[in-house]
């Protein structure tokens, strides 16, 4: 095999997205770029990864997609890896994928980046970018090593479609005996939310004084069609919203067209999950909260005023 | 049952200033500390000890403010610290810490289990666990939110993306937790006044048998060519005054900019 890219993810959206970017840079760089698939590829579904611009599908048929963890994934990438000149992996940065980056890299001897939120080339060199100092500085790295592993952060690209002709190696793997066993596995309760993907965001901080005052940001949210996200406190302290809501660097990192920032005074850790918004509104009664540098539009007084107003603007349309 | 906490000295996240010419963050003469999620590691490490019985040693690798930072740690419940201080190890990064950690593991002998929050506060790559597991050829369970120690067996509960997953293994293991696993007690006066009087190892790579070339940015794998503040392009707009104007004002601003209808 030629030297190359070797993108994996566990679900095919980001093999798609991986795919994507990858295939810009494997073209600046001169490499070849193929895919990492676990389950079955048949025909029909090797198609769907030619469409994005795999030159070759290397498929796992015996593991299972849905069950794959850590251990296993880090040594079929290494299986897979080890032998030819695939020195460059991009994997997507879901929990199992930044454990998988750790794991694959030492096995690899290789450096590692992981949640990069950028890609791009320079005199043929790999350029990762990232965040750095909990989400004060964006952090701009190259890989020293000849194998490189990083991990982006999901949806960081948009996957477009670019069809080439490819071929499906397949590989019989036997995954390693597991010296870890899973005893259960429950989804979380509450209804599923995907704040990541929404459109319009409203996020709400300690500025709510009780939980029954959800009520009043629920009714905004309905006007916005806006998802409601919100800090940590308000999750993990208390839980008052669940923990699929929370915003920043231990929860989502979401890019909605529209971010209206409630009661939250902008601390980093948060505010590193609403930075990619296209529009920031902020309500907030202190001038001097930091959530006000970096907003388009803010608002400088009580939420408990401020709110039912807004929300009655938008629903009547009027001025 | 010994186990080992490590912990990585962070700079004061909230005090960091950035320059407004260059975007640079300015670092000098900040205070520094243990990172959040390793301050979490350390609680549940003292909260097994104290119902199980065990030893908790906490283990880092940093610059010299280390034998300060450390006390804090020991303050919370640690029985005893090493630390490795060695100017060859500045420009480390996760591949470099793991092996010196790794040796320092080593050296330190006996463990049944390692803690490590999920990532550290300022860098959040949560490469350094894993790594060091690989290096120690042992298991590892990462995103623990619940910790359960019986006889020789760890059983945790898993935080994942849409799911809780409820997993076994045999110790030695490392373990990386998340920020809702507990709440880390604030070290009461008593002990802080205790802690300096707690055994400190403070070692060099030498006293670890290392070469210094093994280390540092020289044998890092990653090297940083930039790191500054994101641009920010924001507008900046501020609306102050009486409550319906502010209102009306910003939603004809959103209206203008096609954010709403």
């Amino acid at each position: 095999m030629s030297p190359g890219i070797l993108v994996s993810s566990e679900r095919d959206s980001g093999i798609f997205e991986l795919l994507t970017k990858g295939r810009e840079l494997a073209k600046q760089l001169g490499l070849s770029i193929s895919a990492l698939v676990f389950g079955n590829v048949d025909d029909k579904k090797a198609q769907q990864y030619f469409e994005y611009g795999a030159h070759e599908i290397t498929a796992i048929p015996n593991m299972d997609p849905s069950s794959l963890d850590a251990e296993t994934y880090a040594y079929a990438l290494f299986e897979v890896t080890k032998d030819n000149g695939q020195d460059i992996l991009l994997i997507s940065s879901s929990k199992l994928g930044k454990e998988t980056a750790g794991r694959i890299a030492q096995k690899l001897q290789a450096g590692c980046a992981t949640d990069a939120i950028n890609l791009s080339t320079k005199d043929s060199t790999l350029v990762i970018e990232r965040y750095s100092l909990g989400g004060n500085t964006v952090s701009t790295e190259i890989i020293k090593t000849k194998k490189k592993v990083i991990s982006i952060m999901p949806r960081t690209f948009e996957a477009n479609p670019a069809p080439v002709t490819g071929k499906v190696r397949t590989i019989d793997l036997k995954p390693p005996s597991q010296r870890v066993q899973v005893v259960e596995r429950r989804k979380k309760t509450g209804e599923a939310v995907s704040i990541e993907s929404a459109e319009n965001l409203v996020c709400v901080g300690q500025g709510i004084v009780k939980k029954e005052d959800l009520a009043m940001i629920n009714e905004l949210c309905t006007a916005l069609k806006a998802e409601l996200g919100c800090t940590r406190a308000l999750s993990s302290d208390f839980h008052w919203l669940s923990e699929d809501r929370m915003v920043g660097i231990s929860g989502k990192r979401c890019k909605p067209k529209l971010h209206v920032s409630i009661g939250i005074s902008g601390q980093i850790q948060h505010t590193v999950g609403i930075m990619s918004s296209k529009l920031i509104v902020a309500i907030n009664k202190d001038k001097e909260a930091p959530i006000l540098k970096i907003a388009d539009y803010s608002i400088v007084g009580d939420l408990y005023q401020v709110i039912p107003k807004l929300t009655e603007r938008i629903k009547s349309g009027g001025p | 049952m010994n186990i080992i906490v490590c912990m990585k000295q962070v700079v004061d996240l909230q005090q960091i200033r950035i320059k407004r010419d260059t975007r640079e963050p300015v670092l000098e003469g900040l205070p520094v500390l243990f990172g959040d999620m390793d301050k979490n590691a350390l609680e549940e490490a003292v909260r097994i000890k104290e119902k199980h019985g065990a030893k908790v040693t906490v283990l880092s690798v940093g610059s010299a403010k280390l034998k300060e930072t450390v006390l804090e740690a020991l303050a919370m419940g640690a029985d005893d610290a090493s630390i490795i201080i060695d100017p060859a190890c500045d420009g480390s990064e996760s591949a470099t810490t793991a092996i010196t950690l790794a040796e320092a593991v080593k050296k330190i002998g006996s463990y049944e289990l390692i803690l490590v929050g999920e990532g550290s506060t300022d860098n959040y790559s949560g490469l350094t666990g894993s790594r060091l597991a690989e290096i120690l050829g042992i298991s590892q369970i990462t995103y623990v939110r619940e910790l359960t120690v019986e006889g020789n067996t760890v059983t945790a509960v898993r935080d994942l993306e849409g799911a809780l997953e409820v997993v076994k293994t045999n110790m030695p293991v490392v373990i990386s937790v998340t920020s809702e696993i507990n709440k880390p007690r604030r070290a009461p006066l008593t002990q802080i006044l205790r802690a300096s009087r707690k055994p400190l190892n403070v070692w060099s790579l030498k006293d670890l048998g290392m070469a210094p070339d093994r280390l540092g940015s020289a044998a890092s794998g990653i090297q940083v060519i930039g790191n500054v503040a994101p641009e920010q392009e924001r507008k900046g707009i501020i609306f102050e005054g009486e409550v319906n104007e502010m209102v009306g004002r910003l939603v004809d601003a959103l209206r203008k900019e096609g954010a709403i209808s």
